[in-house]
Parts: structure tokens; sequence; C-alpha cells
């Protein structure tokens, strides 16, 4: 489903905030799969993921999505494969916009948005069905703006808006960083419930070690710029953070296992 | 007293006018969330084209349209000033309004000014609107539906009416988004540069139009007619904002008043005029403070009188 090759990022270039943010990361991922991304400050979680959508060129490397080359296409052409959900609860919605108003927007992601209405009544009924799963009573306020909603509500508007036209890559960084526990808790189940009941290929990055453990059935470890741990299958189920943190000191060949990496 | 009086009529006609090019400056401003400074150019380009035109013969709804074709034009420069060769917005508009300088001479002949000659009454009879149907109309020598208010009232509505149309279809809502949050709108694949292009084009059309109208009104167009066109512009949704934002929470009100604004504005102006006995020469001082002022307000109410209880948002432009 997607296919990254070889990409690197370098952010300013020849200064002294040179940075090599990416160094040749390779990374196939199988339709369905749903992968949790870790690693410390600065590690290249986060450039991984806005290299994916596009935020900006690659230095080299190419990235494919289910078949299409899209390494030189712009961020907003990209949007036709992928869902994204942001740390910051501000960056997803548009706050002065309508609740449905939001949805209908992302509905549309990826096609041609002409003199059409922007939004039909039908919609707004079906808007009204999809907020009641989320059991966070949006369902009421369809015509509310979104400015007046929780940084939880946001979030979990956000991901059902990634995810209203089912996308070929869901991208999530950090979704839950920005909330309190109960709230994060919260958001990540409705992730997992939405994950599951579409199948979703996504690629989740958590500063949670545990999250990352408990979710997910492949977990990669970032590590200045390079992926250094990526575990699947019968030995992703057995993870523990223990056995994690050893194999961490044994590729990193540091013997302290981070405190920042367990902590975020 | 009586003086004031006597030219409220002119004055509301004036705002009315100004009040289209305030929507116009609504949209980039409050919409696409830039200051777009090529309005003080377009608005005279708009005005220049008219009355060139008018004077050939052409037809007064093909010199409108004219009108604001040249000004969506400017809108495009502009706009990819902008998006293709990445300049600042408002560094932008500032450009264009430069280039727009020579531009609008080189429409009017090489001239500082062109004007309509309304001795002629077959020319005066073609004009939609004018200073002189105010008087034509309050005598009986025209129908009341001649008048300014009542024409340019009409105008305004029309321009209301497509602006809500339009920004309620797919396009309209994917612009407002790009305002709202490029970053959500990129994600949600929307062209975010074609958006801007096309609001700075829709807004320097109305803008031009306005342009057109007022060089009708007054019969003349001249190159220093849009001078601190955006000030006015601000003014207007400023006053409009703060005197209505209450009240009208629908779209189409907010732009009816930001149209109230304008009027508002002329009004007091042809006051200060009328019954402070001001030099007209320091309008435009005063117009800066004025607006200085307003837009300081919201900031410092952020600064000073932050954290009161259930105000969450501070300082928010919604």
């Amino acid at each position: 489903m997607l296919e990254i090759k070889g990409i690197w990022k370098t952010f300013n270039a020849g200064t002294v905030n040179e940075k090599v943010a990416l160094k040749g990361v390779d990374l196939t991922l199988a339709d369905g799969d749903f992968v949790t991304v870790i690693g410390g400050n600065g590690a290249g979680k986060s450039t991984l993921l806005n290299a994916v959508a596009g935020v900006w060129p690659v230095d080299q490397g190419s990235i494919t999505i289910d078949g299409v080359d899209v390494t030189h296409l712009a961020e907003y052409k990209r949007a036709k494969y992928i869902g994204r959900v942001f740390q910051d609860p501000m960056m997803g919605t548009a706050a002065t916009m309508q609740i449905d108003e939001n949805l209908a927007l992302a509905a549309r992601r990826g096609r041609f948005r002409g003199l059409r209405r922007g939004i039909s009544r039908a919609e707004r009924q079906e808007y009204r069905a999809l907020l009641e799963t989320l059991d966070l009573g949006l369902e009421d306020r369809l015509t509310s703006k979104v400015g007046l909603l929780s940084g939880g509500q946001r979030q979990a508007l956000t991901l059902l808006m990634a995810t209203l036209q089912r996308p070929k890559l869901l991208l999530l960084d950090e979704h839950t960083a920005a909330l309190d526990p109960k709230t994060a808790a919260k958001v990540l189940d409705t992730t997992e419930k939405i994950v599951g009941r579409d199948k979703l290929t996504t690629l989740m990055i958590t500063h949670n070690m545990r999250d990352a453990i408990a979710h997910g059935n492949r977990l990669i470890m970032m590590y200045e710029g390079r992926i250094v741990i990526d575990v699947s299958g019968q030995q992703k189920k057995e993870l523990t953070v223990e056995t994690l943190l050893g194999l961490f000191s044994k590729v990193s060949g540091s013997d302290e296992a981070d405190d920042k990496l367990l902590l975020g | 007293m009586g003086n004031f009086i006597g030219a409220l009529p002119g004055a509301i006609s004036q705002g009315l006018i100004w009040g289209i090019m305030a929507i116009g400056v609504y949209i980039t401003y409050k919409i696409l969330d830039i200051a777009d400074l090529t309005v003080d150019g377009s608005f005279c380009t708009g005005g220049a084209m008219f009355v060139v035109l008018f004077a050939e013969g052409v037809n007064i709804w093909v010199c409108l349209l004219a009108a604001l074709g040249v000004g969506m034009l400017a809108g495009l420069v502009t706009g990819l000033l902008h998006t293709v060769c990445g300049i600042p917005a408002i560094l932008s508009g500032i450009l264009t309004q430069l280039g727009l300088w020579s531009v609008n001479l080189a429409i009017m002949g090489m001239k500082a000014n062109v004007a309509i000659n309304i001795i002629d009454r077959a020319q005066l009879d073609r004009l939609l609107v004018s200073l002189r149907f105010v008087r034509e109309v309050v005598n009986g020598d025209r129908p009341f539906y001649r008048h300014p208010i009542f024409v340019v009232g009409l105008f305004t509505l029309a321009v209301i009416g497509v602006l809500y149309w339009f920004f309620g279809t797919e396009r309209g809502a994917s612009l407002r988004a790009t305002g709202a949050n490029g970053n959500m709108a990129r994600a949600q694949g929307i062209n975010t540069d074609v958006n801007k292009v096309l609001g700075l084009m829709v807004s320097n059309g109305l803008v031009a139009l306005s342009g057109a109208l007022l060089s009708q009104y007054q019969s003349f167009a001249d190159t220093s007619m849009g001078k601190g066109a955006i000030v006015i512009g601000l003014a207007a949704v400023i006053i409009g904002e703060a005197l209505f934002g209450r009240v009208f929470r629908n779209f189409a009100l907010k732009l009816l008043s930001v149209s109230l604004g304008a009027i508002i504005y002329y009004v007091v102006i042809q006051a200060v005029i009328s019954l402070a006995n001001i030099n007209s020469n320091y309008l435009k001082l005063i117009s800066a403070c004025v607006v200085a002022l307003f837009l300081s307000v919201p900031y410092w109410k952020g600064r000073y009188f932050a954290k009161k209880p259930g105000g969450k948002e501070v300082g928010s432009r919604a």
C-alpha cells in the first residue's frame, strides 16, 4: 500500500542549523497494516509523516501509495489518498466554520469542488448519525462553530473527517499528545474502532511506548533519522516495554536506554 | 444643521457605493485573512475603464462588466505574485498597486482625470447613477426609482445575493476553509493557492465595480480616487462588525453590515464636514486615526482585560 524507498531530508542545508532529519528511510506497508511509530525527540518521526503527506518535497528517494508514485505530487493532490490527524487540535479543523461544514469539506477530499451546494440536507442526516458514533454529544451541535469545541472533541472530529472518505493511508501524528489522559484514551479507542472497522492502512506516531505496544500489528522505532527497530507479527504481540528498551540499547549501541524515549 | 440634512442623501449614496468596495475588502481581509493593498489601485482602474468606455458610447452594462473584468485581472496579478512568485501578500498588493498607477494613466490616455459630459442630457440619461439624480428626484424630474440610494441599494443586494450563493457552494466553502486554516484545507485536498488567487480576483472585481459606480456618480475618474480606499474599506468592515456583529450572525447579514458600516462612515464624515466645520483636507488623517484606534481595541482588550471567567477566546477574530 505504501512504499518508501531511500528518502533523505535535510533542513536548513548549509547553515549552522543544518539538520539531517531523514537518512535514507525505507519502509513498506502492506494493505491493512497498522504501524505504530516511536522514537525520541528529533528522531524523525514527524518528518517521516510529513514527507509522506507532502508538506515539502524530499531531497532524495521515492514514495509510492497504492502503486501511484506521489514523490513529486503537491500536498493537496496527495490528500486524495491520505487522511491526516495532527498533534495540534487546532490544525485539523477550520475553527470559524461549523461542524457540518467541516465534515462536508472532508467528504469532498480529492474531488473537484465546483458550484454545487457545499452541503446537502441528506449529508447533514448522515453526519448526525456518524457523530453519534463518537458519543460526544456532537450530533446535536451540527451547526456549532468548531472553535467552540474542546481539544478532544476536535481531535475526534478530525479523525472522523480523515476517514469520512476511506483513505488509502491514515497518518496520525501524535494525535493524542495534547490531550489529558482520559480524553486521550477515548480518542485512541475511537481510532482503534475506526481503523479496525474500515481495515485502514495506518501510520501512528505516539510518544507513549505502552500505546505503541498495545496498538497495531507492527511497531517501528526511529533513531537519528533511521528506522532502527521493526517488529511485527507474533514478536510484536509478545513485546513488552522491557524487551523494547533492550532491543533499543542493542541497536543504538548505548547502554542506557534513554528515559526520554519512554516518556516522550 | 440644515446643511447636513441636505447633504445626507448624497452621503448615503456615496456610502453605499463605497460599501460595495468594502465588501470586496471583507472577502480578502476577513475570509482569506489577507490584507490586500491592490484595492487602492484597482478602485481607480475600474473607474477609469468605465469612464473611457462610456465616453466612447459603449453600452453602460458592458462598461460595468469591463470594469469588473479589469479589477479581476488586477487581483489575478496580485494573486500570482503571491502564490507563484512567493512574495508576501501585502507586498504583492503594493507592487500591483504601484504598477496600476501607470496602467490607470494609460487607460485614461495619459491624463490625470477624465470626465463624463453630463451637461449633455443624452449622456446624463444613459447613466444609472449620478449625483444629479439626487436633486432631480427630489424636484420630481425623475421617478423615485432613479434615486442613487435606490439603484446602488439594489446593486448592493445583488452583490450580497451572489456572494451568499457563492460562499455556500463547494468552491466557496473551500475558499472559506483556505482562509480559516490553510493546513487543514490542504490536508482535505484543497488547492489553497488557486483559492487565494480566486478570492483576490473576486475581491478586486467588486472593488473596481465600486470604482466604476463612483466615477459614474461623480461623473469623472481621476488617478487619486482610490487613495486610501483600503482604509475606508477596513473602516466599514470594523464599524459594521462593532455595531452589528452581535446581532448579525448570518453570512448575508454580515455582508450587509459591511455596507451599513460604509454608510455610517460617510454620514459621520459628512457630519464632521458640515457641523464641525473642519477643512476636508484633514479627512484622511481623521480616517487613519479612527481606523488605527478601532484596529487596536481588540488587541488592548486581549492584553489588559484577559482572563475574565467564562470568556475563553480573547482577541479572536471570529
